[in-house]
C-alpha cells in the first residue's frame, strides 16, 4: 500500500496557525458543513413568507436540534419584536387581566425540558404516495430542543382562575399579522404548557418567535405560539381559521376530524437514506434514526430490513424522554445487498407506529396531516437509498 | 410592595391597582396545579388596551362590531384588496388560496377546501380577513369593509344572493354548507384501539414488492451542494462574488446605503408578490431586477394588465420620479393595473424603496 501523503507529508495546518479567538464572535458551523442547511420545497407554497422550511435531519445526530436549523414555519414572516417592546396579556374569564412586560415573565419560577416540536403537515406529501426524495422533505418539519420558560399554569395564577376549568379554553395568538390563534383546552394549559424564552441555553431566535414563543408538549407545532402576545380564558374555542379551514383532517367520506392535537408515535430512518447514501462497501454499517410521541415516552424501536418481513429491535442511545425525540441505531453488518429498511417506534401507552396502508384504510387518502406512517428507503448495491412504498 | 419594581419607567403603570397585593380569589383545586399565592407581577390590562388586542369573534356572533356590507361593494374592496391573490371571483391565483367553488369536492381525491365548500363558521371569515387579511396589510380594513368582504365571499360561493347585506344582526342567519361535516377527533377509538398490540417480528408478510418510487414524480428540490465534494461549494461562492461585482459595475456608484437598507425594511411589504435579487422570478407581481430605468410593463414573461402593458407601449419608463408616484398609489397613478397594492404614503419609504430596487441590475 501507498503511504497517504495526508500521514507523511506536513499538512499547512499542523505547521501554520489558525484563525484567533474573536474572529467569528458568534460562531457558526465549518464551511465544510455549509450543506447541512435547511431547505424549502418551492411548489408547496404561494411564497416564501407564508411558508415553511425542514430541517436538515438526515444530517444530524444525537437528539438536540441546533436552533439554526430548526425548521421555519411562519404564516406572515418571522418579526423582529424587541424585548423592550413585548407584552402579553391575559384577559378573559380571569379574575384579574394582566399585562407582562419581558422582565416580569423572568421573575416568575423557571423550568427547563426537552420537548419536540413536530409540524402536522410533516409527512404530508407522503398521503398520496411516494413524492420526496430525502428525509429532510419527507420529516423534517420537526425539531427537538431545551426550553427554558414559566409554566402557563403559574400566568394564570397570577391572573385568577376561578370556578371549573371543565369546558373552559384558552385562546393563544401572536404578534404577527397572522396572529395564529388556536385554542387549547384549560386543561392542557395547566398541565405543560411553556411559554418559553430560551431554547437550547440561548434566547430564542427570531424565526422561532423571539422574545417569547408557547411550547405545547406532544402537539401539533401550530399551537406552539410565536411572538406569543395574549392568553384569553374562555367558555369555548374560537374556532378560528387554524383550527378550522386548516389543520382539520378530511377523511375518506369527506367528513373532517377536527381538534386533532396529539403527534402520534412516529420514527424515522435518517441515515442511510436518500440524501445519505452509503459510501463504503459491505461490513460494519449503522442505521440510524430519531423517533418521538406526543403521548409520551418512546420504548421501543424496531429496524426492518426486509420491508418489514422481519424486525429486530434497534438500540435507544438513552432512555426516551418525556414528549422528547430519542435517538436509535442498529449497529449491523451489511452484506452489499438491496435493502428495503423501515423503523417503527412503540410508545409507553402500548401504540405501535402504522403503516401506511393501515393510515390509509381509516382516513383514505386525504388527510393532510398527522401522517405517521412507517416510511421505507430503498437502498441499492450501490450504497444509494431511495423514497418508496411497499406492499 | 414588590411588584413594579423592575418595570422599566417607560412602561405605563395603571395606578397603585398594579402593586396592590389583593386578598386571593382562587378557588380551583390544587391538583390542577393552582395556588392563592401570587407574586404580586404584572400589571392591570386597562379596558383601552384589551379592546385593542381582544379581537376575535366566536362562533355565536361574540365580538361583532356594529356594521354591515353589501355584496357589491365587497366585489369593489375585494377586486381593491384580495383579487390579486384570491382571483377576482375567489378562485385564487397560484398557489394562493382559492376561496370560492368546490362543493362536492370533500370526499374526492384533491378536495377543494374553501369557505363555501368547507368552512363550518362564518365568524372564522369575518375575524381573520379582521385581523389578518390583506397579506402584508393586516388591521388596515374598517370594519364595514370586512362585512363586505364577507358578504362577497358568500356570494361568490352561492351562499347568498347579489343584492344581499352582511351584519352584526342578520350574521348569525347564514347557514355554512359544511357546517356538519366536522367530528371532534376520534383516533382513541378507531385507531389507537386496534394499533395497541404486540407487533410482529418474524415472517410478518409473505412478499414485499415497490409499489411507488419518489424518484418517478421527481418533484424533490435541488440541492446545490448537498452530498457533493465541499469544493463544489466553494466554487458557487466565487461565482457568487462575481456576480456580485458584475452587479455593482452596473448600479451608478451614487446608492445612498442606508437609504438601501431602509428600502429592504419597506420592500417586505412587497415580498408577498415580488421578488428580486439573485434568481429572482416573476410570482403574482414580476421580478423586479432592473425595474428602474426599465420600459413599462416590459418585465419577460409576466403577463400584465391590458392598462399597463398599454402604457409601456406608449413609452412609459419606469424613472425614479413615476415609480414613486406609481408606489404612493397604485390605482390612482394607472387605472386598471392589476397591482392591488394600496399604496406607500409615506415619501421617505417611496424614496427608499426605490433606492433599493436601484441596487438590483438586470441580470
Amino acid at each position: 500500500a501507498t503511504p497517504d501523503p495526508l500521514i507523511t507529508e506536513v499538512q499547512d495546518w499542523a505547521s501554520g496557525l489558525g484563525q484567533g479567538v474573536d474572529e467569528v464572535p458568534y460562531g457558526l458551523p465549518i464551511e465544510f458543513e455549509s450543506d447541512v442547511i435547511r431547505r424549502n420545497v418551492e411548489w408547496l407554497t404561494a411564497d416564501t413568507i407564508s411558508s415553511i422550511n425542514f430541517t436538515p435531519i438526515h444530517a444530524l445526530d444525537g437528539t438536540i436540534t441546533p436552533q439554526g436549523c430548526a425548521f421555519e414555519r411562519h404564516h406572515s414572516g418571522a418579526i423582529e419584536l424587541k424585548k423592550e417592546d413585548y407584552r402579553l396579556m391575559i384577559n378573559g374569564l380571569v379574575d384579574r387581566p394582566l399585562v407582562f412586560t419581558y422582565a416580569d415573565l423572568e421573575r416568575f419560577p423557571r423550568e427547563n425540558h426537552v420537548y419536540f416540536c413536530e409540524c402536522a403537515a410533516n409527512t404530508g406529501m407522503e398521503w398520496a404516495g411516494a413524492q420526496l426524495n430525502g428525509a429532510q422533505f419527507t420529516h423534517g418539519m420537526i425539531h427537538n430542543m431545551e426550553y427554558t420558560g414559566v409554566p402557563l399554569r403559574s400566568l394564570l395564577n397570577e391572573a385568577g382562575l376561578s370556578g371549573e376549568t371543565a369546558g373552559k379554553w384558552v385562546y393563544v395568538e401572536g404578534a404577527d399579522a397572522s396572529s395564529n390563534g388556536r385554542s387549547i383546552p384549560l386543561e392542557k394549559a395547566l398541565d405543560d404548557v411553556l411559554v418559553a424564552f430560551k431554547a437550547n441555553g440561548e434566547a430564542l431566535r427570531k424565526e422561532h418567535g423571539y422574545p417569547v414563543r408557547l411550547v405545547v408538549p406532544g402537539w401539533e407545532g401550530n399551537m406552539w405560539i410565536k411572538w406569543l402576545r395574549r392568553i384569553e380564558v374562555l367558555d369555548q374555542p374560537v374556532e378560528s381559521r387554524e383550527e378550522t379551514s386548516k389543520y382539520t383532517d378530511t377523511l375518506a367520506d369527506g367528513t373532517s376530524r377536527k381538534w386533532t392535537w396529539v403527534m402520534d408515535a412516529k420514527s424515522v430512518i435518517t441515515s442511510p437514506s436518500p440524501q445519505m447514501p452509503i459510501t463504503h462497501g459491505p461490513g460494519p454499517l449503522v442505521v440510524t434514526g430519531m423517533a418521538w410521541t406526543g403521548h409520551g415516552r418512546i420504548t421501543r424501536v424496531d429496524v426492518s430490513r426486509d420491508g418489514g418481513k422481519s424486525w429486530e429491535t434497534a438500540r435507544l442511545s438513552q432512555e426516551g424522554g418525556n414528549k422528547a425525540l430519542v435517538r436509535f441505531y442498529l449497529d449491523t453488518d451489511w452484506d452489499g445487498g438491496e435493502m428495503l429498511l423501515q423503523a417503527r417506534a412503540m410508545d409507553e401507552t402500548g401504540y405501535v407506529q402504522p403503516t401506511k396502508s393501515q393510515l390509509r384504510d381509516v382516513r383514505g387518502e386525504n388527510s393532510i396531516y398527522h401522517n405517521n406512517c412507517i416510511q421505507t428507503w430503498h437502498v441499492k448495491s450501490n450504497g444509494v437509498a431511495e423514497n418508496v412504498e411497499v406492499s | 410592595e414588590q411588584a413594579g419594581l423592575a418595570e422599566p419607567a417607560d412602561v405605563p403603570q395603571a395606578g397603585a391597582a398594579a402593586s396592590a397585593p389583593e386578598a386571593p380569589v382562587m378557588k380551583m383545586a390544587a391538583a390542577q396545579g393552582l395556588t392563592d399565592s401570587r407574586l404580586g407581577l404584572g400589571r392591570p390590562a386597562l379596558e383601552a388596551e384589551i379592546a385593542a388586542w381582544d379581537v376575535d369573534i366566536l362562533p355565536d356572533g361574540t365580538g361583532l362590531p356594529e356594521g354591515s356590507g353589501d355584496v357589491w361593494t365587497g366585489e369593489e374592496v375585494f377586486a381593491e384588496q384580495c383579487a390579486a391573490c384570491h382571483g377576482d371571483f375567489a378562485e385564487g391565483v397560484g398557489n394562493w388560496p382559492t376561496l370560492a367553488g368546490g362543493w362536492d369536492t370533500l370526499d374526492r381525491k384533491d378536495p377543494v377546501k374553501t369557505v363555501g365548500s368547507y368552512w363550518p363558521y362564518l365568524s372564522t371569515v369575518w375575524d381573520y380577513v379582521h385581523r389578518s387579511m390583506p397579506f402584508g396589510a393586516a388591521q388596515t380594513l374598517s370594519d364595514d369593509e370586512v362585512y363586505a368582504i364577507t358578504a362577497y365571499i358568500l356570494y361568490s360561493n352561492d351562499i347568498v344572493d347579489e343584492d344581499f347585506t352582511l351584519s352584526h344582526e342578520n350574521f348569525l342567519e347564514v347557514e355554512m354548507p359544511n357546517a356538519a361535516g366536522f367530528i371532534v377527533d376520534d383516533r382513541a377509538e378507531a385507531e389507537y384501539a386496534q394499533w395497541r398490540a404486540e407487533p410482529c417480528m418474524e415472517n410478518c408478510k409473505d412478499s414485499v414488492e415497490i409499489t411507488m418510487r419518489a424518484t418517478v414524480l421527481d418533484v424533490t428540490p435541488d440541492q446545490a451542494g448537498a452530498a457533493e465534494d465541499p469544493p463544489a461549494v466553494e466554487k458557487a461562492t466565487v461565482e457568487e462574488t462575481e456576480a456580485v461585482e458584475e452587479a455593482e459595475a452596473v448600479v451608478p456608484a451614487a446608492l445612498d446605503a442606508e437609504l438601501v437598507a431602509a428600502g429592504e425594511r419597506v420592500f417586505r411589504k412587497c415580498k408577498s408578490c415580488h421578488q428580486v435579487g439573485e434568481g429572482a422570478k416573476n410570482r403574482t407581481g414580476p421580478a423586479l431586477n432592473g425595474i428602474v430605468g426599465h420600459p413599462a410593463g416590459a418585465i419577460d414573461g409576466f403577463s400584465y394588465s391590458k392598462a399597463l402593458k398599454q402604457a409601456g407601449e406608449d413609452g412609459l419608463i419606469w424613472t425614479e420620479e413615476d415609480l414613486k408616484a406609481f408606489l404612493a398609489k397604485p390605482r390612482d397613478y394607472l387605472q386598471g393595473t392589476k397591482m392591488s397594492f394600496s399604496g406607500l404614503r409615506k415619501e421617505a419609504d417611496q424614496a427608499a424603496v426605490v433606492e433599493y430596487l436601484k441596487s438590483f441590475a438586470e441580470e
